[in-house]
């Protein structure tokens, strides 16, 4: 058999594509700026020349809804680390800065997308419309996934770094075999009239310091060579704990997709309009089958890597000061006020609003019930598994031995004696 | 009933599982044009086109990595690893990720993916090409692990293991890849369940348990002790996670004596497993202790040593005549 009759690969060339890094940054309009800014930290607007028109679409409402999410969140994330500094939970990752990061991705993002978080995304959580209680489930050391990812396409948070970023890539896959599928029936049954479902896309989140994880680069070639529907929404926040970005990357990150012959983009990601724009951008890219993009959000972990961090022992406080002054939320509130488009009123509100969601989620996490070790048992396998089956019996049997210490389980001994002389 | 050889029925197989399942795919390195280096997905990709028999990029963490998420879409992927010493690189996926996202989703998601895994060594193959780690998968929760050593086995278990919703990991004997044997392929009979054992060969005096690429060696050494006198019980394994404890020990309340043997080293293996938790199941059963018979403590060694090093029929009946004398 010939060449020629060999199968062709569905969703590259035939080959090296030359063109293919050219027409990155030609899909890109203009070449990139170093950073796409739209907000300064002065709050002005600014313009770009492909990005603006994104800006310009997002209405009083939408802006307003922008600041009163990182305010919610920021507002979480104080509570959480209140409610560790309490002991009522093991640990907790704060966010504190990257707000405008998380919200303006999040809220570019449609909900038949998908979405795989890190472990630090909760405001990307909030506006998937996770129960931001049940995000705490993980930490509290009740559950090692507190939420069911099917309810709104948000993924479970991965702790080893960087492994969740092939998956969101094969669930790309999955979505472009969908579509195909899709296409494929709406043309062999095209006058029964059912609506097509929308497409979708994939979004991955992870930092600076996971980018340096094999994983991170395993995926990228994965997902240019089938040209998969995912975004790489990175949060270069400056520090992997106590290392610093510089000893990840010694060029911007946004520039390594050029590597893989997609675009990248940097954006300020304390501007929570630009942030917006550029991954609504990238996802209607993924969506319509241009294949992925890597947005590197610059910004900055405001707090300590976790609880459990100490991060004067490694940065100066003068570094957290220069980006509190690029602080993402005053900036917004700036513009807000100065564009009229928000009053005392508003900010009270929200403030009150913050304080409600903390006092749900100080109640919902002391009624938080421990889980039993049986649902463990359980989940190991989907199918009957002898194994467990054995170890779960001898649990239940060695468990019946201490019923008679107690009193809410009564009538247990019965069953102990039984046992011991099945055993004899 | 049909003759192949066990590579031609696991081909098959997944034929069968790709016709019957239009959520299932294969991918791998080299399995497309070439069919893979043993040939063993041969013919796949013209039938069934590239989205179903993907050619990978050379990247295993990414080739399971990619797999859980089709998973996670309702796509069920079979994985080709091309040898068993290159499935290290994704061994981050397939125990922190694939054998844990069930029990960490609260049982919400499931990752129904198949990971094939030619194994074993007497290929004269060079470093990383002959090597048994299945006991590296065995001790992670969360996996199911098959192996099957025959070729009626092989053309069913592949099938069942894309069908079983845990994720499993089949170990393919590659030495035994062109190993003949009939195939019933309209119905899998006595291999209906690919989680339990088989007693291959009956026995009173002693049992040996066995799986994948020494079957064939078991059973050729219970031959030669029969010449001697001996009737040995030939136990395949053939699930390594769950392990068919219950058809081991009732063949050890018959013979009283167990030697388990494969190609793993010893140490921390299979065998020790079997040892301990037939100890504890048969104490009063046991005329002599089990007795294990695999690999040294070495890494795999060059090829032209290989045969010291690998059990063959004189080391299981040495096992034999020392588990007799007690």
């Amino acid at each position: 058999m010939g060449a020629t009759h060999l199968p062709s690969t569905e969703f590259d060339g035939t080959g090296i594509d030359d063109q293919l890094e050219a027409e990155a940054e030609a899909r890109l309009g203009a070449p990139a700026e170093p950073m796409v800014q739209l907000l300064g930290p002065d709050g002005s607007l600014g313009s770009d020349p492909v990005f603006s028109k994104y800006a310009e679409k997002l209405d009083p409402d939408t802006l307003r809804g922008f600041y009163a999410d990182m305010a919610k969140i920021r507002r979480f994330d104080v509570e959480a680390t209140a409610l560790q500094r309490q002991g009522q939970l093991a640990l907790w990752v704060p966010l504190t800065g990257q707000e405008a990061a998380q919200i303006g991705s999040g809220r570019a993002s449609q909900p038949q997308d998908y979405i795989f978080p890190t472990y630090r995304e909760h405001g990307v959580a909030l506006t998937r419309n996770v129960d931001l209680a049940e995000l705490l489930r993980q930490f509290r050391g009740v559950s090692n996934g507190g939420w069911n990812p099917k309810d709104t396409n948000f993924h479970l948070y991965t702790l080893v770094l960087a492994a969740q970023t092939p998956h969101a890539v094969g669930y790309a896959m999955g979505i472009q075999r969908d579509q195909k599928l899709a296409a494929a029936n709406a043309a062999a049954s095209a006058e029964s009239g059912q609506a097509a479902e929308p497409k979708a896309a994939v979004m991955v989140y992870f930092g600076d310091g996971a980018s340096s994880e094999g994983d991170v680069h395993e995926s990228m070639v994965f997902a240019s060579s089938y040209r998969a529907p995912v975004v790489f929404f990175c949060q270069n926040n400056h520090w992997a704990i106590s290392v610093p970005s510089s000893v990840q990357t010694r060029i911007p990150l946004a520039n390594r997709a050029k590597g893989y012959g997609f675009p990248g983009i940097r954006v300020d990601g304390n501007d929570v309009i630009a942030v917006h724009a550029v991954t609504e951008w990238a996802l209607e890219q993924a969506r319509e089958g241009h294949g992925p993009v890597l947005i590197e959000a610059f910004t900055y972990r405001v707090g300590a890597h976790t609880t459990a961090d100490d991060p004067t022992k490694y940065r100066g406080s003068d570094e957290e000061g220069l980006w509190r002054a690029k602080d993402p939320l005053e900036r917004l509130e700036k513009y807000l006020r100065a564009e009229g488009l928000a009053d005392d009123s508003f900010f009270e509100q929200v403030r009150a609003d913050g304080d409600d969601l903390a006092a749900y989620v100080r109640k919902t996490t002391h009624d938080l019930e421990t889980p039993d070790i049986r649902t463990a048992f359980a989940n190991t396998y989907v199918e009957a598994h002898p194994l467990v089956a054995e170890e779960l019996a001898w649990f239940e049997s060695y468990s019946a031995g201490f019923a008679d210490e107690d009193p809410k389980d009564p009538g247990s001994q019965a069953e102990t004696a039984e046992t011991d002389r099945a055993a004899r | 009933m049909t003759t192949m050889t066990i590579a031609k029925a696991i081909n098959e197989g997944l034929r069968a599982t790709l016709n019957n399942n239009p959520r299932s795919l294969l991918m791998g390195e080299d399995i497309g044009a070439l069919g893979g280096v043993y040939r063993v997905t041969d013919g796949l990709v013209g039938e069934f086109g590239a989205d179903r028999v993907v050619d990978t990029p050379l990247a295993e963490s990414g080739i399971i990595g990619t797999a859980i998420g089709l998973s996670l879409r309702g796509y069920q992927p079979v994985c080709e690893i091309q040898f068993d010493g290159f499935v290290f690189p994704g061994f981050n996926q397939i125990t922190t990720q694939l054998a844990k996202m069930h029990s960490r989703s609260n049982g919400n998601l499931t990752v129904p993916v198949v990971v094939r895994i030619p194994y074993g060594g007497g290929i004269g193959s060079i470093e990383h090409h002959s090597e048994s780690p299945e006991a590296l998968f065995a001790h992670t929760a969360g996996l199911r692990i098959i192996t099957p050593s025959n070729p009626h086995d092989a053309y069913w278990m592949i099938q069942q293991a894309v069908d079983c919703q845990d994720p499993v990991i089949v170990f393919e004997p590659k030495r035994r890849y062109w190993l003949k044997g009939e195939v019933d392929t309209d119905s899998p009979g006595a291999s209906a369940d690919p989680f339990k054992a088989h007693v291959l060969r009956e026995g009173t005096d002693a049992t040996v348990a066995v799986y994948g690429p020494l079957v064939p060696v078991a059973l050729a050494a219970a031959e030669a002790a029969a010449e001697d006198g001996h009737s040995v019980e030939v136990i395949d394994l053939r699930s390594i996670s769950p392990i068919d404890f219950d058809t081991i020990t009732a063949s050890v309340h018959k013979t009283g004596r167990l030697i388990v043997a494969h190609e793993a080293p010893t140490f921390g293996g299979i065998g020790g497993e079997i040892a301990a938790r037939i100890s504890e199941r048969a104490f009063h059963s046991l005329e002599a202790p089990v007795i294990r018979v695999g690999g040294f403590h070495m890494p795999y060694p060059v090829a032209k040593v290989e045969e010291d090093y690998l059990p063959d029929i004189d080391r299981i009946l040495e096992a034999l005549d020392r588990a007799l004398a007690y």
